[in-house]
């Protein structure tokens, strides 16, 4: 039962979505704060991925007889208490970092949000006891509560993208909580219920991509969180492990020196965390302030 | 619901939430390490001795026993033996925690003027630079990690100008004033941290109190700007501010972990980061539980101040 005049409807509303498609992302390339994120993430990226074949000296051997030397032509960024090139060190130190943070990110999303809509569907009991232990768990601080699983569990970069994934899904599953509960009164889900689908197909198939944005909203800033997560286990010896030259390991290796006055084995470690983080967290508001206007 | 009726509601769903905390916290420090003998000796150890020390710590015994024993004693104040310092932990505790309550009340009273001061002034300012300036500044400050805004103030203010000091313990009988002259710096990371979050609550809220119907009002009146800045906006503005500040409390005493191991503070943060290390699960346990325990009572507090403070709910008119 198509006739001519639903079609162009339908094309006008595809259009329309379209446009407003183009719209946001025009009004995100227009955002400096968005682009100038965008840019620092992805030099960070560039660093992870291609790093280790561009930086000019072994990021892992140094030169003992070269050790906590001061930046010059030879080292930019000087050398550290092992004698190793700091700049090559903090270029190669973005890889672990940027691949634990998201792993975990992806992971807590993905929990999250089956949990969310499954609480959010059946509301009732089931989403009374989740939010119990939800409310729970966010009691404590993220740190806290991933530094004594990792105490129990043994620290490796697979167990801190498991605990921080873990101890996301509450958070995103909150999110997602929400923004279902409010589409579940919706007309086509109760279409669906008629139609006899069953309610994993409707939470999944039917609801789920109409909650994609508030999903990818509290993704971006989760990444943010991880990264922020990811660098302070680091700093206080229960995240990545030596012989990683990440940021947050290379402070805590190091900032007993700065009394000293070897102020670059830790400054441009603590930079490099700083601008990817103000990065991610930029790109995040952008995509937030895009998608809800 | 009356008041009081609010107040058991709230005090029941804390008790709910902290006793499925202590479940947390127990199954994380019992149950993830299968066995805790082993946790502590290490994977070459003796299997006898493995035993041994199991029974010696009642580990052995069936796990209902072991979290009834642990929680039944909590509750009464004794909070077993650390396994390192061969002696209660309970002093342990409530040292690090005073001191770290120190710590946090510098925070605080540096934090709270700031963030409000700067939300209201860039909500009076809204859309202009320095609006923006505030915001972004914000931003970037709250989502850095202390122990990178604290090595850089390390650097500045410690060892490039030689301001203040760069450990936080101030010497022994040191009279209140140097005591907070130590903490200073220690605090700025923290500071940092929060006033992002104070700041844009108190700018959104000012902006809606300049919208609202009672402000125009009061213009109209005639009011001068003073009075109805005062009286009419920042009094209904402040409100949602309270319940963050009071939830930030929670995260400040947690995220004092980093702080205190940077400037080698002994708190409550510096106290689960050596249990850590040692697999001192008793300590562990206990440090932790302290710590919701603080933060769910903050939360259960904001809460009842904001209710008490807020006429529409105090008087009944709605839920």
């Amino acid at each position: 039962m198509s006739t001519p005049q639903m079609d162009m409807a339908e094309a006008r509303k595809a259009d329309s979505l379209k446009s407003a498609r183009y719209e946001r992302l025009r009004l995100l390339a227009r955002s400096w704060t968005f682009m100038a994120g965008l840019i620092i993430v992805l030099f960070w990226v560039g660093c992870a991925l291609f790093g280790s074949a561009l930086v000019p000296q072994d990021p892992f051997n140094g030169d003992l007889l070269n050790t906590l030397a001061a930046p010059s032509a030879d080292n930019w960024f000087g050398t550290d208490q092992l004698g190793r090139d700091v700049f090559s060190r903090v270029i190669v130190g973005a890889r672990d970092i940027l691949t634990v943070a998201p792993l975990a990110t992806i992971l807590g999303t993905i929990l999250g949000t089956t949990l969310g809509l499954i609480t959010g569907y059946f509301r009732g009991l089931v989403d009374e006891s989740v939010s119990r232990v939800i409310d729970a768990i966010l009691a404590l601080p993220l740190v806290i509560i991933a530094l004594m699983a990792l105490v129990a569990l043994g620290t490796s970069n697979t167990t801190v993208v498991i605990v921080i994934g873990v101890f996301f899904a509450p958070i995103v599953a909150r999110t997602v909580r929400s923004a279902v509960l409010s589409e579940r009164e919706l007309d086509y889900v109760a279409a669906a219920q008629l139609r006899g689908e069953n309610a994993f197909y409707i939470m999944f198939a039917e609801i789920l991509p109409n909650v994609i944005p508030p999903i990818l909203v509290e993704s971006t800033v989760r990444l943010g969180y991880a990264i922020f997560t990811v660098a302070t286990l680091s700093f206080i010896g229960f995240g990545i492990q030596p012989p990683s030259p990440d940021w947050g390991l290379a402070v805590s290796e190091s900032y007993g020196l700065i009394n000293g006055g070897y102020w670059w084995t830790v400054m441009f470690d603590a930079c490099a965390i700083a601008s990817l983080v103000v990065g991610v967290n930029l790109v995040a508001d952008g995509i937030q302030g895009a998608l809800e206007s | 619901m009356s008041f009081s009726g609010l107040l058991l509601k709230r005090l029941l769903l804390s008790v709910v939430t902290l006793w499925l905390l202590s479940l947390i916290v127990f199954a994380g420090a019992q149950l993830l390490p299968g066995d805790v003998g082993r946790a502590i000796l290490g994977p070459l150890a003796d299997a006898r001795a493995v035993a041994n020390l199991n029974h010696q710590l009642g580990a052995d015994r069936p796990l209902v026993v072991q979290y009834l024993d642990w929680i039944g004693h909590f509750v009464i104040g004794d909070m077993s033996m650390s396994y390192t310092f061969r002696s209660p932990v309970a002093p342990f505790i409530i040292n690090a925690m005073l001191n770290s309550l120190k710590l946090a009340a510098v925070a605080f009273a540096l934090v709270v003027p700031l963030g409000i001061g700067g939300g209201v002034w860039a909500a009076l300012h809204v859309g202009r630079p320095l609006d923006r300036l505030i915001s972004v500044i914000g931003l970037s400050a709250t989502v850095l990690p202390e122990f990178v805004t604290g090595i850089v103030l390390i650097m500045i203010f410690g060892v490039w100008l030689d301001w203040l000091p760069i450990t936080a313990t101030a010497p022994a009988d040191a009279d209140p004033l140097t005591q907070i002259y130590y903490l200073l710096l220690p605090s700025l990371p923290l500071v940092f941290v929060l006033f992002g979050y104070i700041a844009r609550m108190a700018r959104a809220g000012t902006i809606e109190a300049l919208d609202a119907d009672y402000t125009r009002t009061a213009v109209l009146k005639g009011l001068p700007r003073r009075t109805v800045l005062w009286r009419h906006v920042l009094r209904n503005a402040l409100l949602p501010t309270i319940t963050v500040i009071a939830t930030q409390m929670g995260y400040l005493i947690g995220g004092l972990v980093v702080v205190e191991v940077l400037f080698h503070y002994e708190g409550i943060g510096s106290l689960i980061y050596i249990a850590a290390r040692g697999k001192d699960f008793p300590m562990l346990e206990a440090g932790i539980l302290s710590i919701g325990i603080v933060y769910t009572f903050a939360t259960l507090a904001a809460d009842l101040l904001y209710s008490a403070l807020n006429p529409r709910i105090r008087f009944g008119a709605v839920e």
